[in-house]
């Protein structure tokens, strides 16, 4: 039997299990044990189960022997982040309030790929309640970069990104709220996105800010991604801000690249802040681009200085609400310690949630308080307004924005804890395309000098994932090249 | 000494929707049976569970704010009330604010000298219920069911129009009226299909300024509701008149003493937080859409009430009175169309009929509308005495048949052959001859004992007009023996 199945692609490991040269079983046996050897270390997983992926593994491969073969990725393994509810599994959000939650319900999303005849092989690694840039606020500990296991592998659907990038899996579902898939896959290596809201349903995806939730795939490179992402798209019934627009064959019309496709550079997303080697590599992509003959342009998102602070207000506003369930009523962690109504909540939510967690429920508290609404959260949705106008306006002249995903590579454990604040401004660039609900995506475009990837963002029209991809796909042949 | 002041009262009342499902998922509204029985994911706030609003619940929110004039909004956003309690699973309710679906609109009561007010209403909106807490099963915890969790609630609220528990009273009972006639409600209170939080303050009549109020919260007895306007009333005034000053609090009726209690204080009182439900779109109602639903509408209480008076010619008494409920208008209106007797057929629902549907509900009685029509048509005709339609009607009450079999079968049928009634006079008088002596010395109150004995002998079926004159004609004949 062929070895190294992670160094396939995952449409070629399907067309070996779809001609029989291997079976889904088998292929689920190699990354399992992938898995067994090498989580101790990069903590991408919080759960797997043989018997669960097996299973499944075993009735796709009857279905392909009856040649009902439903889509060409079927019979590959894929991760999905730990916040998506996968019915018979644990759903942790990596947080200690949700400590023996089982799913019981599929997300819209696994229906699809159930269907799709995907093999559901665990459960990944997240800050918890998707609330992080670095994967260090997880109940289950760090999640670390397979690239370099001293750096962190980025948040919040950090184990998603290192569970691909480390080849534990060839597939992965994360979750992106202001950055959540997107600087994993800058810090780990591999190209995500994040579509536009409504394009992939939100059902069973635990809320943390419903208005900004977007699941997004990983994969190991932008075709991979893009079959993925035709198989998860679509308009769910249950959700009511899925929105019901035809779900094209993405990785059909990757080939054209950036032909006819201007790519807009903001001049806001080059300034202070950005790592030299970032700077560098991205700049590079941008020369690459116009020996190409691609039309760049230079344009303004003026309000993108506002984004961070915007995004800060109205995601924990949402969370300090979403996250009000768990009180440990009906299901999850409860304290030992109750005399009244009060500690059942108080104990329960204080010794449930971690310290980042509290932290923003009790700034989207504060928000939305009395005497605060007004000066906070109204003006923040204000100037989401502008934001999305912004965008728009930017879109007139182009067809694609490009910047980069972040403005440092991965970064050491602890660097930022510290400070939230820096933490927070690890999201600069990722943070306005959600508050506009508009698609954007990181692919690799190089290396620092030690090794580390650098990711490289494009951001689309609402529902324009095609010209996201396109281009990606034409950075990614570029990447080859080079 | 209380009739100085007057209360300024309120009404935040809540109707239970009567849609199949709940408002954001597929679960049964159902009531009674088994704790936590009608329950799924979203109504019991799982992680990863999202709302989906039932058109059903807008529509019946629609017909509310139709039949009270209110504007309904093309536009409304849902938001989300946050506050925690184990009866409300997602730690917020999904309720609406800032646009609420229609503002405006009126309700016109009517006092029992019918003198009529118009009360405004501020604002109408859609929400859901929350579940509801047992505590008097166990000493050491409190128990929960779930089920009446996102059973579709409307929400009226009223200007501060009302001054007293009457006219209180008066506004929730038109509220009921109209929700069963638009049948969008079961309008059972003990049930809590309907609650009502009641804001009050007390202030001098003539006093262009409101005092301040304080709230009493979820009450469901149109009697307790009453009883608890008027202590609060009264000890508003009391507290007044003592020198003291009311500030704004929360109260709760204690029914079993009769009082109302501090349930917290304003500094205690709760901040929602209230912000626009992110998983939900904005709902818009279009033109068309409110249309349809107009047409839907049936003829409303105050209506039906103008047509009765003019097409029937009934007392107005009585024209209250049978179309306090839809579905006693609608069986009156069939039974006078038959009959062709309006006023007996007012009658005979007012008093026969509503005497049997005290213990039951009017759907559950046998007796089809058509049939009393038939009934009261015999007796008009003169073919059986009303006595005998009360026996006839006994039976139809227990048997369900119609009023011609039950004549035909038990030979009820009105006697007005003369002859008949002239041999049964004549017998009466024969078997009674010193009361006949008795009655021609002068005697007259006798009359009525013969009259009883002749229409015992026919089981009640002799036409009485003929009696009557058959019996005083044969009196008089043996006057002269
Ligand atoms: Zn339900």
């Amino acid at each position: 039997m062929d070895s190294d199945f992670e160094k396939l692609k995952a449409r070629e490991i399907a067309a070996k299990i779809h001609s029989r040269v291997i079976s889904s079983v088998e292929v689920t046996k190699y990354f399992l044990d992938r898995i067994e050897s090498l989580n101790p270390e990069i903590n991408a997983f919080i759960s797997f189960d043989h018997e669960f992926a097996l299973s499944q593994a075993k009735r796709i491969d009857n279905r392909i022997g009856s040649n009902d073969i439903t889509s060409p990725l079927m019979g590959v393994p894929v991760a999905i982040k730990d916040n998506i509810q996968v019915s018979g599994l644990p759903t942790t959000c990596a947080s200690r309030i949700l400590s023996g939650y089982k799913a019981v319900f599929d997300a819209g999303l696994v229906e699809k790929i159930k269907r799709a005849g995907l093999v559901i092989i665990g459960k990944t690694n997240l800050d918890e309640f998707a609330m992080g840039s670095s994967n260090e606020y997880s109940y289950y500990g760090p999640v670390k970069n397979p690239i370099d296991n001293t750096k962190v592998s980025g948040g919040s659907s950090g184990g998603s990104a290192a569970a691909v990038a480390g080849g534990m899996v060839p597939l992965a579902i994360g979750s992106d709220t202001g950055g959540s898939v997107r600087l994993p896959a800058a810090f780990c290596g591999v190209p995500a996105i994040r579509p536009s809201y409504g394009r992939i349903s939100r059902y069973g995806l635990v809320a943390f800010a419903s208005s900004l939730d977007q699941i997004g795939p990983f994969a190991l490179d932008v075709t991979d991604l893009a079959m993925l992402l035709s198989i998860v798209s679509g308009y769910d019934y249950r959700d009511s801000t899925s929105i019901n627009v035809p779900i094209p064959d993405y990785a059909s019309i990757l080939k054209s690249g950036l032909n006819g496709l201007r790519v807009g550079i903001p001049k806001e997303y080059f300034g202070d802040g950005i790592e030299q080697t970032v700077r560098l590599a991205v700049n590079d992509v941008i020369r690459h681009l116009k020996n190409d003959n691609v039309e760049l342009v230079d344009i303004s998102l003026p309000t993108t200085k506002y984004s961070v602070a915007v995004y800060y207000v109205i995601a924990n506003a949402e969370a300090s609400s979403n996250l009000a369930r768990y009180d440990g009523v009906r299901y999850g962690y409860r304290s030992d310690s109750i005399e009244s109504l009060f500690d059942l909540y108080c104990n329960s939510r204080s010794e449930g949630f971690g310290q980042e967690v509290k932290r923003r429920i009790m700034l989207g508290t504060y928000v939305l308080s009395a005497g605060y609404y007004d000066a906070y959260y109204r003006r923040a949705m204000k100037v989401r307004t502008l934001i999305r106008d912004d965008f728009n306006r930017a879109f007139e002249k182009c067809e694609l924005i490009l910047s980069p995903t972040s403005p440092s590579v991965a970064f050491d454990f602890g660097e930022r804890l510290v400070d939230p604040l820096k933490m927070y401004l690890s999201d600069i660039y990722t943070v306005a395309s959600p508050l506009a609900g508009i698609p954007a995506m990181s692919v690799p475009c190089g290396k620092d000098p030690s090794g580390l990837p650098i990711g490289l963002q494009l951001i689309g029209k609402r529902f324009d994932e095609e010209s996201v991809l396109q281009g990606a796909y034409h950075i990614e042949r570029m990447m080859d090249v080079v | 000494m209380l009739s100085e002041y007057e209360a300024v009262i309120g009404l935040e009342v809540h109707i239970q929707l009567k849609t199949d499902s709940k408002i954001f998922c597929g679960c049964s509204t159902a009531f009674g049976g088994e704790p936590n029985i009608r329950v799924c994911p979203v109504c019991l706030g799982m992680p990863g569970v999202l709302p989906k609003i039932n058109k059903r619940a807008v529509e019946f929110t629609i017909k509310m704010v139709l039949a009270t004039a209110g504007t309904v909004h093309q536009e409304s956003i849902f938001a989300r009330k946050n506050y925690f309690y184990p009866d409300l699973p997602k730690g917020y309710q999904i309720s609406q604010y800032e646009f609420p679906i229609a503002t405006g609109g009126a309700v016109i009561i009517k006092n029992k000298d019918g003198e009529q007010k118009r009360i405004r209403l501020s604002r109408i909106h859609l929400e859901e219920e929350a579940g509801k807490l047992f505590h008097d099963t166990d000493d050491r915890c409190s128990y929960i069911d779930l089920n009446r969790c996102g059973i579709p609630l409307v929400e009226i609220v009223t200007e501060p129009d009302l001054r007293s528990s009457e006219e209180a009273y008066l506004f929730l009972s038109k509220i009921k009226q109209i929700a069963e006639y638009l049948d969008i409600c079961t309008g059972n209170m003990e049930e809590g299909a309907i609650r009502c939080d009641i804001n009050i303050s007390v202030k001098s009549k003539g006093d262009k300024n409101y005092g301040t109020r304080r709230e009493i919260k979820n009450m469901n007895s149109l009697k307790f509701i009453k009883r608890a306007i008027d202590y609060e009333r009264d000890s508003q005034i009391q507290i007044i008149k003592s020198g003291g000053n009311i500030s704004q609090e929360t109260m709760l009726w204690d029914e079993k003493v009769g009082v109302t209690k501090l349930m917290r204080t304003k500094e205690e009182s709760e901040d929602y937080r209230y912000f626009p439900e992110p998983d939900l779109m904005r709902l818009e109602i279009t033109p068309e859409w409110i249309e349809r639903v107009r047409k839907t509408l049936p003829e409303l209480p105050d209506e039906k009430y103008r047509r009765f008076i003019r097409q029937y010619g009934i007392p107005a008494y009585d024209v209250g009175v049978l179309t306090s409920s839809r579905n006693l208008a609608d069986y009156f209106e069939v039974v006078a169309l038959v009959s062709k007797q309006p006023k007996l057929a007012s009658n005979w629902v007012m008093v026969e009929l509503m005497r049997e549907i005290k213990e039951t509900d009017i759907s559950r009685i046998k007796v089809r509308p058509e049939n009393l029509g038939t009934l009261i048509t015999m007796i008009a005709m003169g073919k059986i005495s009303s006595r005998s339609a009360k026996d006839v009607f006994a039976e139809m009450v227990r048997t369900g048949r119609n009023a011609e079999e039950i004549v035909k079968a038990e030979g009820l049928k009105q006697i007005s052959d003369k002859a008949k009634i002239e041999k049964v006079v004549k017998l009466v008088l024969d078997n009674n001859r010193v009361s006949v002596r008795k009655y021609l010395r002068g005697k007259e109150g006798l009359f009525g004992f013969f009259f009883g004995q002749v229409m015992r002998e026919t089981n009640g079926r002799a036409e009485p007009g003929l009696v009557n004159k058959i019996l005083m004609d044969e009196l008089n004949k043996r006057r002269g023996q």
